[in-house]
């Protein structure tokens, strides 16, 4: 098998050019009489088997690969997965609609508001609910915080990855400010179950706007140094490079959502192409890649995080008074001094706890982006108040089934930059 | 109402068992037997162009008449518009429908999840295996509706069925093949494998 990367950006570059190309150092020169340099990829010996993981740290969760090797070329890459799986969508089916928050948090962990915001988004559409103004934007807010935090986590673990230790530390400072806000808005850093169908569980407290605000201020200052640090550094752009590429037909193909697309070219972007939460509304750009390999995948996710920015301060310029639940104790709980005092809203109360909230037959998919690509809840309900079937359309479960197409071809040490830039958490991908 | 439900009608006819509409998605049911000729001529045909598939997946209702349905979430990005496509299986066996990896290469892990979770077989697929249960899972197919929620087995032979399975038994017989590294285990370890000790499902009364 052809060594798909070029030898001269494996060998060594010392940077990128002004128009982004890799300058390249002949490190190895043409010697008379030795083979050429094409001729040494054709050598061929014994193939290996070498598996990585479940535990490793480049798996990035409990993630297996048995690897088939020729020298250091990978041939065939076979994934395994299922180490986390906790059979949330069996479970949710004994469950009411609320109930089944807490179970999204503990799928993409790393950006748990996303999850509980499209919970509550599917539960609504198939009940026929609309939801306040207020509590649009602030949902807007959550999913944008989440995806600014995942895509920290994912800069900072990938620069790990490849070697780059720095902007790990930068990242999670930053994620901590925000990690911060969630704790004080949820009370919860990490299991946050923060939406209820209907409504949230709690306004954000006082001080939250202004801590958004500081937050993407000195966020915003830390990304032009990773920029610095990052972007055109040689190390990183030769490692990651014309590494698994993808044209933007194989993407669709294998239904990459997410940055995994947009890096090959298709600026599907669910916020545009089937907007929630009045998204269509707020101005920003989909960032779009050109060669669908790693650097743009990185590029992308970059710029997206700029976006969340932008989109968090046009939320906060925007976010008007009112309240944040639907005005009907049939869906939201009464508040509790009226359930102990007020007979109707009592008999709401227990109405709710003990039977939950009926959902029409019928059947509704609703899906939004998340941090990892378009993140997509299916209900089934047959009306009554838990569900027939909740189907969970996991992002990272699917891009991971590319990684196999990706990987072949390269070095083993791509296949980890690979892996990399696929963006998985172990909690979606085997819920 | 989806305009391609209509454009199906006319081009498949009495393949087009129902078209439905909830929650404002149009879903379209389609005859098992011609689910891929449907699905792509929804891919391919330019006025359809439902060039996404966003996920495959299927649903057990509670009442235990009613079929099982494989269901397909196709979207177009050109015209950003959904469909969703569904095909009911009769309960009884054989579970088979056919494979749509042939059409979209994104189906494989999608299908062999349906698969690993309710039996149903898709024809055609070329790498149909368990995927997030391990491969010697014996207890069924847990989304099922007759499946209880704890498991089939007790929680004290799961136990015991973790710790005796063998280490070895976590590479498959093709992947020690792909590197010729089965010729060069212990004569043991490679006696038991050739036994079929990995693929065989245990025996619960086993070892008692």
């Amino acid at each position: 098998m052809a060594v798909k990367r070029t030898l001269d950006v494996a060998l060594g570059t010392t940077g990128i050019d002004e128009d982004g190309v890799p300058v390249t150092v002949p490190l190895a020169m043409e010697i008379p009489g030795a083979p050429a340099l094409d001729e040494i990829a054709k050598i061929g010996g014994e193939h290996m088997l070498l598996n990585i993981g479940p535990q490793h740290p480049a798996t990035h969760g409990v993630l297996r690969l048995v690897v088939e090797l020729d020298g250091e070329t990978v041939i065939r890459v076979i994934p395994h997965v299922g180490y986390l799986h906790s059979g949330f969508e069996k479970l949710g089916e004994y469950r009411h609609y609320n109930q089944i928050i807490p179970l999204t948090d503990r799928m993409d962990y790393l950006a748990p508001m996303a999850n509980n915001v499209l919970l509550a988004l599917a539960a609504e559409k198939l009940m026929g609910i609309t939801i306040t103004e207020r509590c649009k934007v602030l949902r807007v807010i959550a999913c944008e915080i989440s995806r600014i935090i995942s895509h920290l986590v994912w800069i900072g673990t990938t620069g790990i990855d490849i070697g780059a230790f720095t902007p790990f530390l930068w990242m999670f400072q930053e994620r901590e400010k925000f990690y911060n806000l969630q704790e004080a808005w949820t009370g919860a850093r990490l299991t946050t179950s923060m939406t209820r169908v209907g409504g949230l569980m709690a306004d954000i407290p006082e001080g939250f706007e202004d801590g958004v605000r500081a937050g993407c201020r000195s966020l915003g200052k830390v990304m032009a140094e990773v920029d610095r640090a990052l972007t055109r550094n040689g190390i990183w752009a030769g490692r990651m490079q014309g590494i698994g590429a993808l044209t933007g037909e194989e993407a669709i193909n294998m239904s990459l959502t997410g940055a995994m697309l947009r890096a090959s070219g298709v600026p599907y972007d669910v916020r545009k192409d089937r907007p929630y939460l009045d998204y269509e509304t707020y101005d920003f750009e989909v960032p779009v890649g050109e060669h669908g390999d790693v650097y743009d995948r990185y590029l992308v996710r970059f710029e997206e995080v700029l976006q969340a920015i932008r989109i968090l301060e046009q939320a906060l310029d925007r976010l008007p008074d009112g309240p944040i639940n639907v005005d009907d104790h049939r869906v939201i709980l009464p508040p509790k001094h009226a359930a102990m005092s007020d007979m109707e809203a009592m008999i709401h109360h227990f109405k709710q706890v003990m039977e939950g909230v009926p959902a029409p037959p019928g059947e509704a998919y609703c899906s939004i982006e998340s941090p990892k690509g378009e993140l997509g809840y299916y209900f089934v309900s047959d009306g009554t108040a838990k569900p027939v079937r909740w189907r969970v359309r996991p992002p990272a479960f699917v891009n991971l089934s590319a990684l196999p197409k990706m990987s072949e071809g390269h070095l083993l040490s791509d296949l980890i930059a690979i892996n990399a830039s696929v963006d998985i958490v172990m909690g979606e991908v085997d819920r | 109402m989806n305009p391609s439900a209509e454009a199906l009608k006319r081009q498949f006819g009495s393949a087009i068992r129902r078209v439905t509409e909830s929650c404002g998605d149009t879903i379209v049911s389609v005859e098992a037997g011609r689910i891929r000729e449907v699905l792509a001529w929804l891919k391919d045909d330019p006025d359809q162009a439902y060039n996404y598939l966003v996920d495959v997946t299927a649903v057990e209702y509670r009442d235990a008449e009613l079929p099982i349905e494989v269901v397909y979430e196709l979207f177009s990005i050109p015209r950003s518009t959904g469909l969703r496509v569904k095909a009911e299986l009769p309960k009884d066996p054989p579970l088979e429908i056919d494979s749509v990896v042939p059409l979209w290469a994104g189906a494989d892990w999608l299908e062999r999840e349906v698969y690993d979770m309710f039996g149903i077989t898709f024809r055609g697929h070329p790498d149909l295996r368990r995927i997030l249960m391990w491969e010697t899972y014996a207890e069924g197919y847990p989304l099922r509706k007759d499946f209880p929620l704890r498991g089939r087995f007790s929680r004290s032979e799961q136990v015991r069925q973790a710790l005796n399975a063998t280490p070895e038994a976590h590479y498959s017989l093709e992947e020690l093949g792909i590197a010729e590294s089965y010729y060069e285990l212990p004569a043991d370890m490679r006696e038991r494998l050739s036994r079929g000790e990995r693929g065989r499902v245990p025996d619960p009364t086993e070892g008692r």
